[in-house]
């Protein structure tokens, strides 16, 4: 059992040894399968260029070109995009040079964190008042509406915290409404109260605002992943951290203005009918009518009056691109999902002929904070443009109207990438430069060497015998240690993490110090070698283990509760806690068996 | 040939006065320099924007200083980090900025400060609410720990030696952070990993103590608990020195070729190492033994548990 532990640790381990080639990831836009017509026109592209390339294969649908060094890597990324910029993502990749023995054995190298690959690391925070307050706008639309249908007289509907109210004019009136209502909203509470007229209160219950967030943090996260795959890096990380934060790591990227441009961008569209019955005048004189905003042209700057009933949102856009129109100006082209599409030809239904307006919403981060610390976000609407409905509108239609191509381009990209439910705000950065990423290796591989040397010099020449099969299951352990970072698929390697892996190294031998000490200790008391050997083990193994659960305990607490690279840390350590233990113990027992066992000796080289 | 051999029984406990004021000493010192100097926080506690550049010659800090105060950042820390080319640069977390374009644009200030262009090694920016979360789980991690351990030294030894562990392992924490604070290294997020495997090696140490002082208790039919307690520590000693004296070799490595980014953490783990061994021979053992540990508080319980134990073993 030892032998074959050991032997699937080397096997592990072994393709940490292989290094890595320098590679271009090549995908297709929107996730589009590459085929074998794309590598070639790839290749030949290369081969124009006269790029000398390692080689080129389609992996999981994406084309990966390995390099022999950074500068082909380099300048063939610049002549591709040149060439082919429109029609694929490019990403500059570190690709393992594991032989494919063992890639098909699953055996990988270890996940470098990005301290020392290089990349950006960003914490974002969503902002959870923006879609509970927009569900609050949509409830309180839809009380109108269900109780216009169900000809019940109200006074008014407005907006509470989490909710809405509705004043009616009698009691038999707010009777009705309750009943019919309550039957609606099954996941809303309603309160009424006859003390100061008529009135129901409905607010939204616990869970149903955690489901709110729930989903705009899980739809935010889809929208940032397909973010990150149009800025075109290769393997990122886009997850969830506790209930409103989006963690997002992008190995390689250095130029953090975009990718923060990119990432943090919130607009959505709004399609709202033009309120044709009131004045825009006075109503930019300060009389805005209930059932409207007023709103200005992003262009020109003129007031806009508009309906406060939104026909659609954004978020049902799945794709857009921009275009010229049939007289050459730009247009966006806008393909709506199924639900978006009869929601959009539900309203647009009787209005044809009516002028309707397409309103940009951007959220902006102030960079400010309210009294419970959350972000603080600026709601910026405008009007980017005013059509009449030509006809009923499907799920694909398309809006013109816009200053220029750039614009169209810019809209179509924010759109197509998808539309954030929730403002975002980036909390937290943490960039790391290559050269750093690359210091930090070998700094972390000197100290981890110097560490190992100078403890096996001290243990051989401390316990001669005894120490140098110490210092053969120091080895193994190493080999342990990254032979199971490497299996564990979520285990990176970071330099607190490196710095973890030479604790163990002075650690580990403490089991075996144990155990020698316990030896010599009932060798002085007069016990025979083999005797003392076998009761040395015994009685040093309760010791070990209770000192070392305590130390693991330690390290799952740091695991549990610890950010980034200090999860690396506890990760070495407690899987160096758990290797060590079993060198220690069962590896040495099994070489000082294997060389004393079975034979009478007379003296111990301890 | 090498081995530490200790024919007599040192006498660890009578020395233990002195030990006690010495350590209670030395908690003073490191409570009132918390009280006073706090503790340095770095960028992940406090929030920030931290910038590493690199320049291909040395850099001249002065003019780095003088362009960024003309943009605005005269509250700018800037400092050689590791060598003269590169340059570490702190802001504080402001109010009403968009934070996050901070450093973007000071690397474009920092381009016309007329040291050639300077290399992005290192942003690291924390928003300030990060940071206090980060305190808090901090903080919270360290007393999480504590309980834990001394739950589990609870459950498998008895309680005055868990709370002599525990107390063993409060010391040790308390004088680290107490040299960081009289020392004002920076505190960052390393530096409370490194306490935390400090907690975990100072327990270490004590538990191998207190399993050879149960055993002693248990084994030894004559002797006071003091004269048990002192032949328990010698007998250890040597392992205790030969694992400190591994674990300082490896921790001197990582220190010296470490490189800058994990100093603090170096220096936390080398220091509370030193502390760590210190403690578990006089504080552990001391407060057992003020407590009042003796033979009859473990015998009693000894021949059901010595069973336990024996099955664990096999």
């Amino acid at each position: 059992m030892l032998i074959m532990i050991i032997g699937v640790g080397f096997l592990f381990a072994l393709p940490n040894l292989y290094g890595e080639d320098p590679a271009l990831q090549i995908s297709g836009l929107r996730g589009a399968e590459l085929e074998l017509a794309d590598l070639d026109r790839i290749k030949g592209e290369l081969d124009t260029n006269s790029i000398k390339y390692q080689s080129a294969a389609i992996v999981n649908n994406q084309v990966e070109v390995r390099f022999y060094d950074t500068e082909a890597q380099l300048t063939s990324k610049k002549a591709l995009n040149h060439s082919f910029g429109e029609d694929y993502v490019i990403a500059l990749n570190l690709s393992p040079a594991t032989p494919t023995w063992l890639s098909d054995l699953n055996a990988n190298p270890m996940k470098l964190g990005l301290d020392l690959r290089g990349g950006v690391h960003f914490l974002m925070e969503v902002d959870m008042s923006a879609p509970l307050k927009k569900f609050v706008e949509e409830t309180v639309s839809g009380f109108r509406m269900d109780l216009r249908e169900a000809k019940i007289r109200y006074r008014r509907v407005s907006e509470v915290k989490n909710g809405a109210q509705v004043e009616f004019k009698s009691e038999e009136d707010l009777d009705n409404a309750a009943r019919i209502l309550k039957k609606k909203y099954a996941d809303i509470t309603f309160k009424d109260s006859t003390d100061e007229g008529f009135i129901l209160v409905g607010t939204l219950g616990e869970l149903k605002i955690k489901e709110i967030k729930e989903n705009a943090l899980q739809k935010n996260i889809t929208i940032i992943r397909n973010r990150v795959n149009a800025i075109g890096v290769a393997e990122p990380v886009v997850m969830r951290q506790g209930a409103e934060r989006i963690v997002v790591e992008l190995p390689g990227v250095q130029d953090t203005a975009l990718a923060k441009s990119i990432l943090g961008a919130t607009a959505t569209l709004e399609f709202r009918l033009v309120d044709q019955e009131n004045d825009v005048r006075s109503a930019a004189n300060g009389r805005v009518p209930a059932g409207s905003e007023l709103f200005y042209r992003q262009d020109s700057g003129q007031p806009v009056l508009v309906k406060r009933r939104v026909m659609l949102t954004g978020d049902h856009i799945i794709n857009a691109s921009s275009s010229f129109d049939e007289y050459g100006s730009p247009q966006v082209n806008i393909d709506l999902d199924s639900k978006g599409g009869s929601i959009f030809s539900n309203a647009t239904k009787g209005a044809i002929g009516k002028p309707m307006a397409t309103l940009f919403i951007e959220y902006k981060p102030t960079g400010k904070r309210d009294h419970d610390g959350n972000p603080v976000f600026k709601k910026n609407i405008e009007v980017i443009n005013v059509a009449t409905i030509q006809a009923r509108l499907g799920r694909s239609f398309r809006t013109t109207g816009l200053g220029s191509p750039q614009e169209a381009q810019n809209l179509a990209l924010l759109l197509k990438a998808g539309a954030l439910i929730a403002p975002i705000q980036i909390v937290e950065e943490r960039t790391v430069g290559p050269s750093l990423g690359q210091e930090n290796i070998d700094l972390g591989m000197q100290a981890i060497m110097w560490g190992f040397v100078l403890v096996l010099f001290f243990m051989a020449i401390w316990y001669k015998g005894f120490g140098l099969v110490a210092n053969l299951a120091l080895a193994l352990n190493l080999v342990l240690i990254v032979g199971v970072m490497s299996m564990i698929p979520g285990a990176t390697l970071t330099l607190p993490g490196m710095a973890g892996i030479v604790l163990t190294v002075g650690m580990a031998v403490d089991a075996n110090v144990l155990i020698f000490e316990r030896i010599r200790e009932e060798l002085r008391d007069g016990k025979g070698p083999q005797q003392a050997i076998h009761q040395g083990y015994d009685s040093a193994f309760s010791t070990i283990a209770d000192a070392n659960i305590t130390t693991f305990i330690a390290a799952v607490i740091l695991f549990a509760i610890g950010a980034g690279p200090i999860k690396g840390f506890a990760v070495t350590l407690a899987i160096g806690i758990a290797t060590s233990m079993f060198t220690a113990i069962v590896g040495t027992r099994a070489v000082i068996n294997l060389v004393y066992g079975g034979r009478r000796v007379k003296n111990l080289s301890i | 040939m090498f081995a530490i051999r200790f024919k007599e029984t040192i006498e660890f406990m009578s020395y233990r006065k002195i030990a006690m004021i010495f350590s209670g000493l030395l908690i003073i010192t490191s409570l009132v320099s918390l009280g006073v100097n706090k503790l340095n926080f770095g960028l992940d506690f406090t929030g920030g924007t931290l910038i590493e550049v690199g320049f291909e010659q040395s850099a001249d800090l002065k003019a780095i200083r003088t362009v960024l105060d003309s943009n605005n950042y005269s509250d700018a820390v800037v400092q050689h980090f590791g060598s003269s080319s590169e340059v570490l640069i702190r802001l504080a977390p402001r109010d009403g900025v968009k934070a996050v374009d901070i450093s973007n644009d000071v690397l474009n200030v920092l381009d016309s400060a007329g040291q050639g262009k300077a290399d992005i090694r290192r942003v690291e920016f924390v928003g300030p609410s990060v940071g206090e979360e980060l305190t808090e789980q901090g903080g919270l991690a360290m007393l999480t720990a504590l309980i834990c351990i001394l739950i589990y030294v609870a459950f498998r030894f008895e309680w005055r030696f868990a709370l002599g562990s525990v107390s063993a392992l409060a010391h040790d924490v308390i004088l680290t952070l107490g040299l960081f604070s009289v020392l004002n290294i920076e505190f960052d997020l390393t530096v409370l990993a490194a306490i935390l495997a400090v907690i975990g090696y100072s327990l270490n140490d004590t538990i191998v103590v207190s399993d050879r002082i149960r055993e002693n208790f248990r084994r030894l039919r004559k002797g006071g608990p003091e004269e048990i307690i002192n032949i328990s520590l010698t007998q250890t000693l040597s392992r205790t020195m030969i694992t400190s004296v591994t674990t300082i070799l490896v921790l001197l490595a990582l220190f010296f070729k470490g490189g800058a980014l994990i100093h603090g953490f170096a220096t936390a783990l080398l220091f509370g190492v030193f502390v760590g061994t210190y403690s578990s021979v006089y504080v552990a053992s001391t407060i057992a033994l003020t407590l009042g540990v003796s033979k009859d508080d473990l015998i009693p319980t000894v021949i059901e548990k010595e069973g336990a134990d024996q099955d664990a073993i096999v």
